[in-house]
């Protein structure tokens, strides 16, 4: 049985805090469930989606975070209780359903998690996803710890059902990827069968109809301000005259900092769990009890803007600061030490309780490690033959978002313009419209069918001139391996879905020229690229290679590593043109590491030795 | 109880998480609170996955510049990159087995030299444990428990709220079943190098 599904309440269990998401969820008799898998909420997805293996709960991987959310809208209108989870730009993507989702409500709850990503461990920006709160006019909750997630969570689902409207659960990474011991409680049932009761006047979104939900939305929005003023997620704990007001992990900064620096009695914290739509009373009454007020949370000032709008409503004239010089950075996310430091510089107290740094200036450069394709990559093999086939060119080259995007470190030194999902396909429209160069583009399969096809269509149709090379390696690699709509899913003894060609929606799209390579194949790739390459217009190569590491995950590689022999005479077109990291340096030798090859072949073929060659 | 800060460095597939996850079981059958967090984003790409980890009363789960208690890493470039976590009263505990990153082979740094490595961190932390882990792992049965001699080495330092049985009662139910007997072998070998004072 999945842990998750331990039916124990009061049991303690270590869990990350994607999986005490996904329990609260559990625990709150979440029935439906959809995502596009993305960094930090992928665990999230993976639990359930492994839950649904074993129960009657129902989770897809959906093509994108629009469809997810559409799909999860359904659902939950037809009473089902339902969960969307995506990362903070995947928001963006669902932001047109989520907006006007937002007039229609929901007749069973909706939760829909956005994973921020302050300090950009794993993304593209660190946007900060509370506006889409004041955007959308829903409520936004936001937890400090992997404990309260789970709680939490259940506690949006039961706000969701009381307004009927959809509720955003914001998290951020050290959220989502902190472990703490959480207790567990009890398991609703789950109903995963509901039903759809037509009503047209309210349901669908004509201008008429549109008009009048807006006005329910704003009661709504009315509602759930008052519903905040008694939420046991806000709260206020002191009563001293310096106040601190905070939000998400910086409440366990705050409190850390509070007591290290022994001014638990002169402070007062006001911690906002239930964030957006602010409890104007709640607020009123903690600044008017203080002298002083530093709002410390990362990112943007949300909290900052909503305290000094209420300070001017209620006359109060006392200094409120967040962001801005000798306080809080809008950039990268905030830490024990700069926390305490900013609040003993606001309050004027002495900051002993950090311990210094040791003066590192004779500590020598240390050679960056950067990650890196995996040996035997197959994006590395691609990306090869089409730097050899496009030689003599002078190229553009806009890529994607996953794995295949760490192509552009060098020595492959190829990708020139990234942007977000999908947008090496339109961006390669643009260039090769406003620019004379040739436009090569690359998207991941997964991507491809995320956002690609349309901006594919868009070429088709304004008959554009570049080549697009769908890096197909038969799985969703950056997040940890999850399926997408080309995967054959019966391999995976996962019954009941279908699969998508990419090469059949290609054709069928009417690109003029379409081929389709195996990269380990050098040689005869780089052949066909350039046909590709000479083609005027749209043209299409998908690179087909399954990526070595979920091979090696499923059992279906079979590694017959290389070496290099004593023929080689130092050319090193083996290190310096495709990187493979199973290549070392033994002194002056170059050697390959047997543990790490995978026996792609790729080396051997560009060798102008043939010096490397299988170690039996 | 006061907070105890470790952060544990690693490169993506040495182990590392779940080092974290048996420190964290250990933690819990000994009732100390404990908090974790961990940047794993791109560690299977060969990039350097960061734990910290905190013992104690604290409800941060990050652990700021300056600011470990104890180190551990298990590659020494990585233990020196992580110098700027430590400060003057810092344990540390590192391999002493390399793992020379791609950009070496490619002519983009030097890997610093180990008797450097060690002499820096000693003359800027307060003790330096340096042992072969992989040497041990591989005596153990395993190279696979590599994270768990340096586990070995943490917990032979007494500086842990954490007993020793109650470390390896989480090693017996929190790692492989094939793997116990070499995991145990493997955190006797380090527990035994911390205890001897070198």
């Amino acid at each position: 049985m999945h842990k998750l599904l331990t039916n124990s309440p009061g049991e303690k269990m270590l869990l990350l805090g994607n999986e005490a998401i996904a329990r609260g969820a559990i625990e709150a008799g979440v029935a439906f469930g959809t995502t596009y898998p993305g960094t930090p909420s992928s665990e999230i997805a993976l639990n359930l989606f492994q839950v649904s293996h074993e129960s009657d709960l129902y989770f897809e991987y959906s093509t994108n975070e629009k469809v997810a959310l559409e799909v999860a809208a359904a659902a939950a209108n037809s009473g089902v209780r339902s969960f969307c989870m995506m990362k903070h730009v995947g928001l963006n993507v669902a932001a047109d359903p989520l907006m006007t989702l937002a007039y229609v409500g929901v007749k069973a709850g909706l939760v829909i998690l956005t994973a921020d990503d302050p300090s950009l461990f794993s993304s593209q920006n660190e946007q900060d996803n509370r506006y889409y709160g004041k955007l959308s006019g829903l409520p936004v909750l936001e937890p400090s710890s992997v404990e309260e997630a789970k709680d939490m969570f259940i506690s949006a689902l039961t706000l969701s059902e009381t307004l009927g409207r959809p509720v955003i659960f914001r998290t951020t990474t050290r959220i989502n990827h902190s472990s703490a011991f959480v207790t567990l409680g009890p398991i609703l049932p789950r109903n995963p069968r509901g039903d759809f009761k037509k009503d047209p006047f309210n349901l669908v979104t004509v201008p008429a109809i549109s008009r009048k939900l807006h006005v329910r939305l704003l009661e709504s929005w009315e509602k759930a301000r008052s519903l905040a003023e008694t939420s046991p997620h806000n709260f206020v704990e002191g009563d001293g005259k310096w106040g601190i007001a905070c939000s998400g992990v910086s409440y366990n900064y705050v409190s850390d900092a509070v007591r290290e620096l022994g001014i638990a009695d002169r402070t007062r914290i006001l911690r906002l769990g239930f964030t957006h739509p602010a409890p104007p009373d709640l607020v009123k009454t903690f600044l008017s009890g203080c002298d002083t007020v530093l709002v410390a949370e990362e990112g943007e000032p949300f909290l900052e803007e909503t305290l000094k709008a209420f300070a001017q409503e209620a006359g109060l004239t006392l200094p409120i600061s967040g962001k801005g010089k000798d306080r809080f950075s809008r950039l990268y996310e905030l830490d024990p030490a700069t926390v305490r430091g900013v609040i003993a510089a606001c309050f004027g107290v002495e900051n002993r309780a950090g311990k210094k740094m040791p003066d590192l200036s004779d500590v020598p450069e240390i050679p960056q490690r950067p990650p890196n394709l995996c040996a035997g990559c197959s994006h590395r093999a691609t990306y090869y033959v089409v730097k050899k086939a496009a030689e003599g060119m002078d190229t553009i080259y806009p890529s994607d978002i996953g794995c295949y995007t760490l192509g552009f470190m060098p020595p492959l030194s190829m990708g020139d313009f990234v942007l977000c999902m999908g947008a090496s396909v339109s961006t390669a429209c643009g260039f090769s419209k406003a620019t004379d160069k040739k436009v090569i583009a690359f998207i991941g399969d997964s991507t491809f069918f995320h956002s690609g096809l349309t901006g594919l269509v868009n070429a088709v149709y304004n008959n554009h001139n570049f080549t697009l090379v769908i890096l197909d390696n038969g799985t969703t690699a950056m997040t940890g391996h999850q399926p997408n709509p080309g995967v054959d899913m019966q391999a995976l003894n996962l019954q009941g879905y279908g699969r998508v060609s990419i090469e059949a929606v290609v054709r069928a799209m009417g690109v003029p020229h379409v081929a389709v390579i195996s990269p380990y194949k050098v040689k005869k790739s780089i052949e066909t690229v350039k046909e590709a390459l000479d083609f005027k217009g749209v043209s299409v190569v998908i690179a087909q290679e399954m990526c070595t590491l979920y091979a090696k995950t499923l059992k279906q590689l079979k590694v017959r590593a290389f070496k290099v022999t004593d023929k080689c005479k130092n050319h090193r077109n083996c290190i310096t043109e495709i990187g493979c990291p199973a290549f070392y340096l033994d002194g002056d030798k170059v050697r390959i590491d047997a543990d790490v090859c995978v026996g792609c072949a790729v080396c051997a073929q560009i060798c102008p030795e043939n010096a490397i060659t299988p170690v039996k | 109880m006061k907070p105890t800060r470790l952060i544990i460095v690693a490169v993506g597939g040495q182990g590392n998480l779940l080092a974290s996850k048996v420190l964290g079981e250990a933690a819990l059958l000994s009732g100390v609170p404990v908090r974790m967090s961990e940047i794993h984003g791109m560690a299977q790409r060969g990039g350097v996955v960061e734990s910290a980890i905190v013992f104690g009363d604290a409800k941060s789960t990050i652990i700021s510049d300056g600011e470990a208690d104890i180190l551990v890493g298990f590659e020494p470039s990585e233990t020196l990159r992580a110098l700027n976590k430590c400060n003057a009263e810092t344990i540390v505990i590192t391999n002493t087995a390399p793992l020379p990153p791609f950009t070496v082979a490619i002519g983009q740094g030097v890997y610093p030299d180990l008797d450097q490595i060690k002499s820096l961190i000693l003359s800027k932390t307060k003790r330096l444990i340096a042992l072969d882990a992989t040497s041990l792992a591989k005596a153990s049965g395993s190279v696979m428990s590599t994270n768990i001699v340096l586990l070995g080495a943490l917990i032979g330092t007494g500086r842990l709220p954490i007993p020793k049985e109650k470390m390896e009662t989480a090693i017996r139910t929190k790692t492989k079943s094939a793997f116990v007997e070499a995991n145990l072998s493997a955190f006797q070998r380090g527990y035994d190098v911390a205890m001897a004072g070198e």
